[in-house]
């Protein structure tokens, strides 16, 4: 990461920027922002977008979930960090039951999003999906234009014909909120797989907004783009946080550390440590945490 | 050799046995590669060749697309108007579309999207061993069973008809086409579905929205290429439709296709003769549909890869 001296400045430059915008001190935003965020529930403790309790998960025999208990707070950017295959990623992937989609996938414990249990069997899991956005790995824009892309969701949740008007501002809008509008506008019946790398990680955002996620999950989201590209994603997502409660898979050490207001640790299919992310990365409880952000392992 | 390679000098430049295996493979692979354009313009030069004279002496253009009457024997005056034969083969193979498409193309879906595991390999086991029927079994079928059944459900006098060599001409396609569309639907990035159902897309829209549309144009040219197969076969539609010229004015009417006049007269024609050079004509004409066909899929194919 060090080798490329241009972004890393412009990060910084970024943070300092948000942290003045919001806070005094240059150095607390991850901490006054958690207030900031709170404040419209009058309540000390935020409340938590995504729960799990004692969730286990096999892939055929293979354990890859081991008693996981996980509370994601409301509002706040939470990092989920560990080596390859620590289970991280399953984790993700069953807050949306997007696992589900390989059929050897087997399932125990409690998984609650906004206080509901999205495994009880009542719940029909597409429902789920629509609820929750999720941002994968490689970008990966439906083959159609762009504007098809952004009204996908909204068509799902919305059957039916919708006034060309209200699908206008839907895509304005989202288009605006990751900053492609005024890159695209005039584009908008272009295949969306004429875009950049950078341009279809944004646009596969943007086709999350219009159905209203209270939960994004992202895996990965900047590990196939450029390290500008890449500044530009975790701007996004600070500027989405507060609104939506976006939990955030990386490889990235830095990444955690710099875009995240919580994070957490895992090992081997256990959730080793949770906290703020100053905490895990300046003083963390177990000693594992410490070799893997020290780079012992992983 | 081995006195050569012992010479640390000369280690670089040893020809040993797997030298002269390998040049002796490529040149093979070499053959065998180019053998299919060597046999296709062999088979295109004897084709035109053996019509030609036809063609320059006797052929009226007009005549061979407009009339019906296919008289290449009459002693008072031979007629060759194939409109019949062509409306023939067209109707048939209408007709075996209309059942083969949504056969296959639901029978691709189920395979390439629903089915898993064992179920999937056995479907597609049983698909190749449908399309390993030979032709002469299927028009056995068509003149025993299927023509008491087509004589018994609609009360007509003639079970061999249009229906008969669609239904039957349609079941033989439908393997191919079958194979081929769910090759197409295989081809369909798995992270778009995985995008789709990501944003709580059921089962359903996603084949709609996303898979079928993606792999729009492999369906097209699977179409397209059953409705090549169906202007060339030849034998399963000689034995189930017929074989009596007709403009046909409904399913249960006879008709003669292309192929199937080619197959029942080439035998008893003199080579050279009006008659037989009329009947490579027709080959000719039949070579170049299922030509432009073949060349127009091929083409609605790579469109997809561009994209």
């Amino acid at each position: 990461m060090g080798k490329l001296p241009i972004p890393e400045p412009q990060i910084m430059w970024r943070v300092a920027l948000v942290d003045n915008s919001k806070n005094e001190n240059p150095f607390g935003e991850v901490i006054s922002m958690e207030h900031h965020i709170d404040d419209p529930s009058n309540d000390s403790t935020p409340k938590n977008a995504v729960e799990t309790t004692d969730l286990s998960l096999w892939y055929g025999s293979f354990q890859a979930l081991f008693n996981v208990n996980f509370k994601v707070k409301q509002g706040l950017v939470t990092s989920l960090i560990g080596p390859s295959g620590c289970g991280k990623s399953t984790l993700l992937r069953s807050v949306n039951r997007i696992n589900e989609r390989f059929g050897y996938v087997r399932t125990e414990g409690q998984v609650h999003v906004l206080g509901q249990d999205i495994y009880a069997p009542t719940v029909d899991k597409t429902q789920v999906r629509s609820q929750i956005g999720m941002v994968f790995q490689r970008p990966n824009p439906l083959p159609v234009t762009i504007r098809k892309n952004i009204l996908f969701g909204y068509h799902l949740k919305n059957p039916g014909r919708v006034a060309a008007s209200v699908e206008d501002e839907l895509v304005e809008k989202s288009l605006r909120e990751v900053l492609l509008w005024d890159d695209l506008k005039d584009k908008l019946n272009h295949s969306a797989l004429s875009l950049s790398l950078e341009q279809q990680q944004k646009l596969c955002i943007a086709r999350l907004l219009p159905v209203k996620p209270k939960v994004i999950l992202m895996d990965e989201p900047c590990s196939a783009l450029d390290p500008e590209a890449t500044a530009a994603i975790e701007d996004l997502i600070w500027d989405l946080r507060g609104e939506y409660t976006i939990l955030i898979v990386t490889h990235n050490m830095a990444q955690a550390r710099r875009a995240s207001d919580e994070c957490a640790f895992m090992l081997m299919g256990k959730m080793v440590e949770h906290g703020k992310t100053e905490d895990i990365f300046v003083t963390p409880d177990h000693q594992q945490t410490a070799d893997y952000i020290e780079g012992k392992f992983g | 050799m081995s006195s050569k390679s012992s010479k640390s000098g000369e280690v670089l430049d040893k020809r040993d046995l797997s030298w002269y295996v390998d040049r002796l493979a490529q040149a093979l692979m070499f053959v065998g590669g180019i053998s299919a354009i060597i046999f296709i313009v062999g088979i295109f030069v004897f084709v035109f060749k053996e019509g030609f004279a036809f063609i320059l002496d006797r052929f009226d253009i007009v005549e061979f697309f407009t009339s019906i009457n296919w008289r290449p024997t009459s002693v008072a005056k031979e007629t060759y108007g194939a409109l019949a034969l062509i409306v023939g083969t067209a109707s048939i193979t209408g007709m075996a579309m209309l059942i083969a498409i949504p056969f296959s193309l639901g029978a691709a879906i189920y395979i390439g999207e629903f089915a898993t595991g064992k179920t999937r390999e056995t479907l597609k086991v049983m698909v190749e061993l449908l399309a390993a029927i030979p032709s002469v079994v299927w028009g056995f079928i068509g003149l025993t069973i299927m023509n008491g059944v087509i004589i018994e459900l609609f009360n007509v006098p003639i079970g061999l008809n249009v229906l008969n060599a669609g239904v039957i001409l349609g079941l033989m396609a439908a393997p191919i086409m079958t194979t081929i569309a769910e090759d197409a639907l295989k081809a369909v990035p798995d992270k778009y579905r995985e995008a789709a159902e990501a944003m709580g897309a059921t089962k359903w829209q996603v084949i709609r929205k996303v898979v079928l549309p993606a792999a729009k144009n492999g369906l097209v040219s699977a179409v397209l290429l059953g409705i090549g197969r169906g202007f060339g076969e030849t034998m399963a539609v000689l034995m189930a439709s017929g074989h009596s010229i007709n403009i046909p004015g409904s399913p249960f009417d006879s008709v003669r296709a292309l192929t199937a006049t080619i197959a029942a007269e080439l035998g008893e024609t003199a080579v050279g003769s009006n008659h037989y050079g009329a009947l490579f004509t027709l080959g000719i004409f039949l070579f170049l549909i299922t030509f432009v066909i073949n060349l127009t899929a091929d083409r609605v194919v790579r469109g997809i890869r561009r994209s």
